[in-house]
């Protein structure tokens, strides 16, 4: 079980460090970024907690301690990736209506200077 | 360039991607059945010769500045045609599969019968069909999803050929479904209260290229289709219940 522990804490790290280099680097946007650096701080958190974690198997009635963290850890991700499929289709949705209204524009624009000509 | 003349001015809409072996075709039978009315080519950003091959046959083009898909090609149009005042607009596949002869009926029933929408389908009073045994499985499935929800009997509902007037390119120009649209404008329509009808048309083969709608897709096109039937159900529904409250 510590073993586990100890390699959640080493992946939140080098999450939490990817996801700083990320920014410094304008991969990725500072508001996409919270997310991702809630999510590594939570399970670093929660690594490092081994007592809370024990407490909380025994509360839900989860047969292992490891199983109750890989379905936190597992719980936290879908929420992101819920969460990023939504920011995705709003960006999806405004793409094609700036597609089309550029399209549309620049009908009527070759019409004007057809006109003139 | 094109503009609407008269009050029932018509323009026909050319959704084409890499098309470049039908496309002119297509526009030279339309301009040829339907001389008074404009054609209108929308390229989804072909990576072949589609946007010459319809201009050289004569019909005016909006391309897309990107890849957008079926759903947000026809879009273009319907906003187009409605910016620019038409009454009416009729859709033709750009891959030569719709008979543009059928195309004045559509149009006289669109007038005579005053509904928003007329499709030209492939399986009313004897008419003839060219379609593989799985999209023919799909479309009597469908068929028997949509006939509660619509109340009536739509024997083609995947037909992409299709008339709309102007309450319905209203609706369109705002909302319409992106991918394989067909199905979904139908409950888009219905919960609007809109009506349809469906008058006979005949269905060519395709002459050149291949339908995008493979055997694999085929099973992703009915769960797709299926959760935008039924989200657009639950959404109207739930529009109406709070309007109801409302009022």
């Amino acid at each position: 079980m510590q073993s586990l522990l100890n390699i959640t804490t080493v992946l939140s790290l080098l999450l939490l460090a990817l996801v700083l280099l990320s920014v410094r680097r304008a991969h990725i946007r500072v508001e996409y970024s919270v997310s991702w650096l809630l999510a590594s701080v939570a399970m670093l958190l929660l690594s490092r907690a081994r007592p809370v974690l024990d407490f909380m198997t025994r509360r839900f009635g989860i047969p292992d301690t490891p199983l109750t963290l890989f379905l936190i850890a597992g719980s936290v991700f879908l929420i992101m990736f819920f969460r990023f499929s939504v920011i995705i289709s709003h960006l999806r949705d405004d793409n094609i209506a700036l597609a089309q209204r550029v399209a549309i524009l620049e009908y009527h624009i070759q019409s004007i200077r057809a006109h003139e000509e | 360039m094109i503009r609407a003349t008269g009050p029932d001015s018509l323009l026909i809409i050319v959704p084409a991607w890499n098309e470049e072996g039908a496309v002119g075709a297509v526009v030279r039978a339309v301009k040829k059945y339907v001389p008074g009315a404009p054609v209108l080519v929308i390229d989804d950003s072909s990576k072949d010769g589609t946007l010459e091959r319809a201009k050289e046959a004569g019909a005016a083009v909006l391309p897309l500045p990107h890849h957008l898909g079926l759903g947000g090609c026809v879009q273009a149009g319907y906003k187009l045609a409605y910016e620019l005042g038409f009454q009416y607009v009729i859709r033709v596949d750009g891959d030569g599969q719709h008979d543009p002869r059928d195309i004045p009926r559509i149009f006289e029933r669109l007038k005579e019968s005053g509904c928003e929408m007329v499709i030209g389908s492939r399986f009313v009073d004897g008419a003839q069909a060219h379609t593989g045994a799985a999209r023919g499985i799909g479309i009597r499935f469908f068929r028997w999803v949509l006939r509660p929800i619509l109340g009536k009997e739509v024997h083609d509902p995947t037909s992409g050929f299709v008339g709309v007037n102007r309450a319905a390119l209203d609706v369109f120009s705002r909302s319409f479904p992106l991918d394989y649209p067909e199905i979904e404008a139908l409950v888009v329509l219905q919960r609007r209260r809109f009506r349809f009808e469906e008058v006979p048309c005949k269905m060519l083969p395709r002459t050149t290229g291949r339908s995008s709608i493979t055997a694999v897709k085929s099973l992703y096109y009915i769960a797709h289709v299926l959760l935008g039937v039924f989200v657009n159900v639950l959404k109207y529904d739930r529009r109406r219940r709070k309007s109801g409250q409302g009022g």
